[in-house]
């Protein structure tokens, strides 16, 4: 196993249409996959008629709260969140692709509680078919991420299968040590 | 009764169990299968007013058993709930624990396919839950649920298990020897939680109908008179191989007693005692182990990040990371049970006789909760930063995970955990309350007629 989890080589993994390459059955369906590029997702849906300008003052919402409080969003282990808006034909769509070190289901379980918790609402409440009882039915919410979860067919890892915290810890480490040479000067 | 209740429950309609512990040092479990809704019924009906309730039942209760009674979705089916109804609940309920298990972990020569009892086929309706003072009490109950279910006629014994204390009785142990039940959620407005232990949670959190820790009252099965009041069960049966135990302890703690303990304590986060090794890292401390205001007095973030006195893998800190997960109070399981299977003498070798724990986790929901703990908190190779580790006791072992000892200068590696413990069994039950089960019983009742 030491090999497959080799972060100094680059790796990427070809992934079938389904989503996994062995069905594992987790909590709320099957489990996909940890790839060289860390657990994610890649959801897809339409937005409300008329919902754009908010969806992307959304935006300042969300950096003004991470801006506050830095550790906001520490319970979803990321690395890595990306929020697109782009239109198909009249059709207005909503990307949210995140990178994360939970598993799939894991990490909706904790945004359903971070969300309701902090008062930080979720933007899928713009999206349509989004369940209007989410902050009470984890269930549904995690229904509709899974229902609109679009997996990728290719992922890659220029450092593959390291967590975020390994890589904080790796920075904490250098600085540790950089200012231990200072201090020995 | 002189215990703090929580407000606004309607604890004259909850069932005891998952509000009152009974001081009880005998149990018996047993499973059920009704060959009509008619005789569901019927049974049932003859039992409610046995069932005791959270008003009637304290710990400092009076009687001698109590009564609990739960049923599987098959079982909901079988008494007569409609097909309406019955999709109102949730999907890991309707499917039940054997079809669930591979994602629990429990496979192998844990699979379902290896159970017996009935435990994981559709024709389990109802677990009848017997909790007694004392073993002839529990005999004197079972002898009377006998005959009645020869007087009625159209209920099935598919299996049964008795329980009993080990000894010497005075303390809850099970068989591996530690001390048990020395932390439990407790629910707001209720008994207060001994120093150090998780804030007391919203009723929601355990009782269909009331709000959670979201603040709202999540979505419940219907009809609500069916579900107000209920709980769900994960039901485990979990056999300890005392023997591969101790054998470990002899063979990675040394030639001491002291070293042997050491690595059992590691393993726990406990001393046998009780005692935590956040605050009692180098020896024991029995007076600690068994002090309520102490024994939970302690966390894990700011007093032992990097697991030098309780490794980060062990047992307790797994299951009850306190403040080194978030939203803990999601997770929170009320444990009812007990030991099954005679001691096994310390120095005796194993004598291959079936022995450990069979107990039931309540929940509202057992996704959230039971399935949660299982799946991330005994079963993630990498919780909390681990690599390659689950938890030693609950966890899944085959004998290629691995268990680390923080320690200066550098960490013990203890490779290639045995399986200490199996499960043999389980099942999902739901907790009907009161009400719940006398419209259970009319339904089917109208059914008959």
């Amino acid at each position: 196993m030491a090999d497959d989890n080799d972060w100094t080589r680059p790796r990427a993994m070809a992934i079938p249409e389904e989503g996994y390459l062995t069905s594992s059955p987790g909590r709320y369906g099957p489990t996909f996959p940890k790839t060289p590029a860390c657990h994610g997702f890649t959801i897809i849906a339409k937005i409300k008629p008329g919902a754009e300008t908010e969806i992307r003052e959304y935006g300042k919402t969300l950096e003004t709260a991470v801006g506050k409080t830095p550790d906001v969003l520490a319970p979803l282990q990321l690395h890595y969140l990306r929020w697109v808006l782009f239109d198909i034909g009249a059709d207005t769509y909503f990307m949210y692709q995140g990178i994360f070190d939970t598993d799939f289901d894991k990490y909706t379980e904790d945004a359903v509680a971070l969300f309701s918790a902090t008062g930080i609402t979720t933007i899928f409440t713009k999206l349509e078919g989004f369940p209007e009882d989410w902050k009470t039915n984890a269930p549904a919410f995690i229904r509709f991420v899974r229902d609109h979860q679009q997996p990728s067919f290719l992922e890659y890892g220029e450092y593959p299968f390291v967590t975020a915290r390994e890589i904080k810890k790796a920075l904490r480490m250098r600085e540790a040590f950089t200012s231990m040479l200072d201090e020995s000067q | 009764m002189t215990r703090p209740m929580p407000d606004g429950l309607e604890l004259d309609d909850i069932q005891h169990f998952l509000v009152a512990r009974t001081p009880a040092l005998a149990a018996r479990y047993e499973f059920l299968h009704f060959d009509s809704a008619a005789a569901g019924k019927t049974w049932l009906t003859g039992l409610i007013d046995k069932v005791g309730t959270a008003t009637s039942v304290g710990t400092d209760s009076p009687d001698a058993r109590w009564v609990t009674i739960a049923f599987t979705w098959n079982g909901l089916r079988a008494i007569g709930v409609d097909d309406a109804s019955l999709a109102t609940f949730p999907d890991e309920f309707r499917q039940g624990m054997a079809a669930r298990a591979v994602m629990l972990g429990i496979a192998g020569k844990a699979h379902p396919d290896t159970w017996d009892g009935g435990l994981a086929s559709p024709e389990l309706h109802a677990i009848v839950i017997l909790f007694a003072r004392d073993v002839p009490e529990r005999e004197r109950a079972e002898r009377a649920h006998a005959q009645y279910l020869s007087d009625i006629g159209g209920i099935q014994r598919l299996s049964f298990l008795d329980l009993e204390a080990l000894p010497p009785y005075r303390e809850p142990r099970e068989h591996f020897g530690y001390l048990d039940r020395l932390t439990h959620p407790t629910i707001e407005g209720g008994e207060a939680p001994t120093p150090g232990s998780v804030t007391a949670v919203k009723a929601g959190e355990f009782f269909l109908g009331y709000p959670d820790a979201t603040g709202g009252t999540p979505p419940m099965p219907q009809p609500e008179t069916l579900a107000r009041n209920g709980s769900y069960l994960a039901y485990v049966r979990i056999q300890e191989h005392v023997g591969v135990f101790r054998d470990f302890l002899r063979a990675n703690g040394g030639e001491t007693r002291e070293g042997q303990e050491l690595i059992a304590a590691k393993m726990m986060g406990r001393w046998r005692s009780g005692a935590p090794l956040v605050l009692a890292p180098e020896v024991d401390d029995p007076a600690l182990g068994s002090d309520l205001q102490r024994t939970n007095d302690f966390n894990y973030a700011k007093m032992d990040p990097h697991g030098y006195g309780c490794p980060v893998s062990a047992h307790i800190r797994r299951m009850n990371p306190r403040d080194t997960v978030d939203n803990v109070e999601r997770h929170q399981l009320v444990r009812r049970g007990g030991t099954y299977g005679p001691f096994l003498p310390e120095d005796a070798p194993d004598d291959g006789v079936d022995r450990g724990i069979a107990a039931f986790m309540g929940c509202a929901s057992l996704v959230r909760q039971f399935e949660f703990a299982m799946n991330v908190w005994a079963n993630d190779p990498s919780f909390n930063g681990l690599e390659n580790q689950r938890d030693p006791i609950a966890g899944t072992q085959d004998g290629t995970f691995d268990f680390t000892i923080p320690k200066r200068p550098v960490r013990q590696r203890l490779t290639g955990l045995p399986a200490f413990t199996t499960i043999r069994g389980g099942a999902y039950f739901f907790l009907p309350g009161i009400r719940a089960m006398r419209f259970l019983a009319s339904t089917a009742a109208a059914a008959a007629a």
